[in-house]
């Protein structure tokens, strides 16, 4: 299988193309940039909190600055695009078809996500990813608010059209040979996660010109000053974004399942209860947005409620570590290096959905909430299983997209050093959360346990920084200067564990 | 499809769901009962605002970033807000509850021992939000 065409082309051919492949790139090169700008800011941060006192950020403003943008770049410009990119190249493979249904809808929903970053790292706001008012109205220096807003309206578009894409693609352009129970579980789950962006994301994108005219002072839905009520904006932020996190998660989880199996050397478990888990995740994920919102005095129904929403997503995550876990067993696997990060991830998840239950029983959730524990839970997510998933992803297409091999040793350094940071950051930020230190502060009291705990996460995060520089590395010499990949079988697991099918020629 | 019997995968997803269940419950449990404020309950106004706590007793005395409450009774907190959203924290005695402008939320508690105990605030709200801290004391009776 190939992803690409292998003849030299000038750069502006790829960028002005509209063919699936070559969005793919664009997405990969500009989600990977933001994985390194991203990941930059988190550094700085660790450093800043290794000792009490101020160490390398001046100021407290300029503190919270770079973890609001920390935040906003991985989830938004490097997790979604990623996802985006690996959509864009296999997608329309796994359902037969020569590109995404609409083309050039595909490269403008591309487009927009430059612009808005720029718009987000010139403005580096301080509001927090949710942007919380009445902060984000009364208090919040613009126009570093107002860039962000802007900046998320227009990634929320690029969102739901990249979305409404894949979902055509896979219902309506799939070969007519082929029934919906065929298609791999990776196009599952960009069909499941597409119907939850399709959902969800409008509510936010009211939500935030809402909160754009609140600061504009010609309307207070969020201001009590004017009337408003700052938790009807909870409502509709959350309303979106637990689903949202299920649309971080499914693709990242599809992805395991193109690896696992193959690396397995066997068919998955089960093929169906891989298909019943995204689509119930899909649907019960929007039953238990207000869980984040235990403390804010909702009453003991509400949050009952709330409670058994999100337990009942439970068992569908649980399902799919099931499924790994049953088709690695008694299997002859390889350990190359996309398999070490998809095992690492499935790993990490299972933890991360434990911490996950412990915040979701209310009495539970007012010891853990806004402290360093939901730091953790949510980064074993997003940097432990997304991030996870996505890299040996990464490290899987490579042969395909470049046609040539990465490093081999390298690759595994890379997993292991970031699976000894990610364990050292953050289970000992769920620790620390326990230990009640608040998130979101740029400075601390000499608590000794605080101080331990936060040396340890910081030295944590440089080996991870470590790790992300051979990465680096690797990437860039392989993509030039790698042996050739025998694309044919490139991780020498025998020739009949591939995806037959190969991209088509754009110029047809 | 596969031709193997799927049964552990069932039994599994049963052990999740009872498991789920079981959380549930117990919360559901601990939740009402620790819900349920005493009668005898004083009221303390919390007032947060940028960047700091104020606490009003029943009579009408104020401190600011200090809280000055005895051992053995039981306290129920008035969360309010002057400004921007916080939260009032005591972490050792798991209080958190918090401060919106424009409501009034509750959270109670009893110090059962005397001491001395962190007051932060859990929720961002802007430049010194590191530091919006104070002091509970937990003193005996004057009587
Ligand atoms: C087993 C499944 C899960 C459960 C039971 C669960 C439960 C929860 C609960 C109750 C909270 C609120 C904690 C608090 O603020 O006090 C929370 C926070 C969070 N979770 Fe999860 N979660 C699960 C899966 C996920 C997944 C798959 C992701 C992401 C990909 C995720 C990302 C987050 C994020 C980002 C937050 C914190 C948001 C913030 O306050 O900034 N969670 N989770
Ligand atoms: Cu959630
Ligand atoms: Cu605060």
């Amino acid at each position: 299988m190939t992803l690409e065409l292998q003849k030299p082309r000038p750069i502006w051919q790829i960028m002005f193309s509209t063919h699936h492949t070559d969005v793919g790139l664009l997405y990969l090169i500009t989600s990977l940039t933001f994985l390194f700008l991203g990941g930059s800011l988190a550094l700085g941060i660790r450093a800043e909190l290794f000792l009490p006192g101020s160490q390398i950020i001046a100021d407290s403003m300029t503190f919270n600055r770079i973890f609001t943008v920390h935040g906003t770049t991985l989830i938004f410009l490097f997790i979604i695009p990623f996802a985006s990119a690996v959509g864009n190249y296999y997608v329309p493979i796994m359902v037969r078809y020569k590109d995404m249904a609409y083309p050039k809808l595909n490269a403008i929903a591309f487009w927009m996500i430059p612009p808005a970053g720029v718009l987000i790292w010139l403005g580096f706001a301080d509001f927090t990813w949710y942007a919380t008012p009445p902060y984000s109205i009364i208090s919040a220096p613009g126009p570093a608010a107002d860039m962000w807003i802007f900046g998320l309206k227009i990634l929320g578009v690029s969102s739901v059209l990249g979305a409404l894409n894949f979902v055509v693609t896979i219902l309506k352009c799939k070969h007519p040979d082929m029934s919906i129970g065929q298609i791999p579980l990776l196009a599952w789950s960009f069909l499941s996660s597409s119907l939850i962006i399709i959902v969800a994301i409008p509510t936010f994108a009211a939500a935030l010109l809402m909160l754009l005219t609140d600061r504009l002072g010609v309307s207070g839905f969020f201001n009590p000053a004017m009337g408003g009520d700052p938790i009807a904006y909870a409502h509709l932020f959350w309303f979106t974004f637990h689903p949202e996190v299920y649309v971080l998660v499914i693709p990242a989880i599809g992805m395991m399942y193109e690896i696992i199996p193959r690396f397995s050397r066997k068919p998955i478990y089960s093929y169906n209860s891989g298909v019943f888990a995204f689509v119930m995740l899909a649907i019960v994920g929007f039953s238990s947005w207000a869980h984040h919102m235990y403390a804010t005095g909702m009453s003991f129904t509400e949050k009952t409620v709330f409670m058994v929403g999100t337990l009942a997503a439970v068992p569908a995550s649980a399902m799919h570590v099931f499924n790994f876990v049953a088709t690695m067993w008694n299997a002859r696997i390889r350990f190359s290096t996309p398999m070490m990060w998809a095992v690492g991830g499935i790993a990490l998840f299972f933890s991360a959905g434990a911490g996950g239950v412990v915040n979701s029983a209310m009495p539970l959730d007012f010891t853990t909430h806004d402290t360093y524990w939901v730091v953790g839970h949510f980064h074993l997510f997003v940097m432990g299983t997304i991030a996870f998933g996505s890299i040996g992803y990464l490290y899987y297409m490579f042969p395909y997209v470049t046609g040539r091999m990465y490093n081999e040793t390298l690759g595994k350094i890379h997993f292991v050093l970031s699976f000894i940071g990610t364990v050292l950051v953050f289970f000992t930020q769920h620790v620390l959360g326990l230990y009640g230190m608040p998130r979101r502060i740029y400075d601390y009291p000499p608590i000794p346990e605080w101080i331990a705990m936060n040396q340890i996460a910081s030295i944590g995060a440089m080996i991870i920084g470590i790790s992300m520089a051979i990465f680096l590395a690797n990437m860039i010499y392989s993509a030039g200067k790698g042996k050739p990949a025998d694309t044919d079988d490139p991780f020498g697991l025998g020739g009949r564990y591939y995806y037959p099918f190969e991209a088509k020629n754009p110029s047809h | 499809m596969s031709g193997h019997s799927n049964w552990p995968e069932w039994i599994y997803v049963a052990v999740v769901i009872a498991l789920m269940a079981w959380v549930g419950a117990e919360a559901w449990e601990t939740e009402r009962l620790i819900e349920h404020v005493p009668e005898d309950a004083k009221i303390i106004i919390v007032t947060g605002q940028q960047w700091f706590w104020t606490f009003e007793h029943e009579d009408g005395t104020k401190e600011i970033g200090e809280l000055h409450v005895e051992v053995g009774k039981a306290y129920k907190f008035e969360v309010i807000s002057k400004d921007v959203n916080h939260s009032f924290n005591i972490h050792d005695y798991v209080v958190l509850m918090d401060a919106i402008p424009g409501r009034v939320n509750t959270v109670w508690f009893a110090p059962d021992k005397v001491g001395e105990h962190d007051i932060q605030c859990r929720e961002y709200c802007g430049l010194i939000h590191y530091n919006m801290r104070g002091t509970l004391y937990v003193t005996e009776p004057s009587s």
